[in-house]
């Protein structure tokens, strides 16, 4: 992990295998649910839902500061809490909270590399005892926006040609075939990617065992296709939570300062009134078209 | 309780490659189908045997793929 940027966001299952009963260590498996987490999980780990926990639950957006405070000093989080998130999905989820964390300002979280995948293939321990910290204090600061982008913003940023936009969905979903990813319910009411943006899906960035690849083919990879860090960028799937891990791999792991995660992403673009799309296969990307 | 018998495969199911992850925690075996390009969760399902779990998880995995609409581009 010494290549990265900031390898200390890292945390391998080894690490998290010897000091997940640390005092000043906190785990939480993070996933669209929590029935995973309910199979067996990283002894001593608390489970915590997107759907439910991580995201407001009346209007779409992030938690509130007040919200967020409530979740960490429920989760027995203090500000000065190493937190180690990991989940299914190659940390899709985990990167989600991983990034709110960062907006709201926790100095030390960490994201166990190979996730949920990893831990389980190594064939460790599981529990599944759900623990119930001791209520901690937490003042969050923030939200720090300059980490997340907003529609005008996208908009401005389309306009201007100011920024590398990253679209990590799959090449099919890039191009319009689908609305969603396969099995999963439409989403939107036109398929496509925004304008000029680059389809170098969020996958890409991981090893076969979940783990992210190395930093320089990290480089390679977004580099290739002109994601070098020059420009600011902003990273885009359907929901959000598939560019917070590419956002956090441009930004942590390739150490790039102005990355930011729309999160408002494919659902909210696709169903604008009068947003500029475009169909097909980017020109720019080999091996990305859809089938005719 | 220690994880066992950790596998994954890849089969496809109605044209789409579909990622099946399959370990037993205990007595239970427990199987997840994902769609692999984007990598979304399909079914989780448990089982008896890993062919009980898998079964599961492929007959729901297959319900939910064949509802996926492709769209001309």
């Amino acid at each position: 992990m010494a290549d990265y940027a900031y390898p200390q966001t890292l945390a391998s299952t080894e690490w998290v295998a010897q000091h997940s009963r640390d005092a000043n260590v906190r785990i939480a498996e993070v996933d669209v649910d929590t029935n995973a987490y309910k199979e067996g999980h990283v002894p001593g780990a608390i489970g915590w839902s997107w759907n439910t926990q991580l995201c407001d639950t009346t209007r779409r957006d992030i938690l509130s500061k007040h919200q967020f405070e409530k979740l960490m000093a429920g989760a027995g989080i203090s500000n000065d809490t190493t937190v180690i998130l990991y989940g299914d999905n190659n940390n899709w989820f985990a990167a989600w909270a991983f990034w709110q964390m960062k907006m709201y300002g926790h100095k030390d979280v960490r994201i166990m590399n190979g996730g949920r995948k990893k831990w389980l293939s190594e064939g460790r321990d599981v529990s599944m005892d759900e623990p119930s910290p001791a209520a901690a204090t937490y003042h969050a600061t923030g939200p720090d926006n300059s980490l997340r982008a907003f529609l005008d913003q996208v908009q401005a940023a389309l306009q201007g040609r100011s920024h590398a936009m990253v679209d990590v969905r799959s090449p099919q979903e890039f191009t319009g075939e689908i609305l969603a990813p396969p099995g999963l319910p439409e989403t939107c009411q036109r398929g496509g990617h925004i304008p000029h943006a680059k389809n170098i899906p969020w996958g890409k960035a991981c090893n076969e065992d979940g783990t992210f690849k190395s930093a320089e083919e990290l480089k390679s990879l977004y580099g290739a296709e002109g994601v070098d860090g020059a420009k600011p960028v902003i990273a885009y799937c359907r929901i959000g939570e598939r560019s917070s891990h590419t956002w956090f791999v441009l930004k942590y792991l390739l150490g790039f300062d102005r990355v930011s995660n729309y999160d408002g992403s494919w659902t909210e673009w696709g169903n604008l009134v009068g947003a500029p799309v475009e169909r097909g296969a980017s020109s720019t990307i080999p091996g990305t078209a859809a089938k005719a | 309780m220690k994880v066992e018998n950790f596998a994954e495969r890849r089969i496809e199911i109605d044209g789409w490659p579909v990622n099946l992850t399959t370990y037993q925690i205990g007595e239970v075996y427990h199987c997840k189908a994902d769609n692999v390009s984007p990598g979304a969760g399909l079914a989780r399902t448990t089982g008896a045997s890993r062919q009980d779990a898998e079964e599961k998880a492929i007959a729901r995995a297959k319900e939910l793929l064949g509802r996926t609409h492709r769209h001309p581009v």
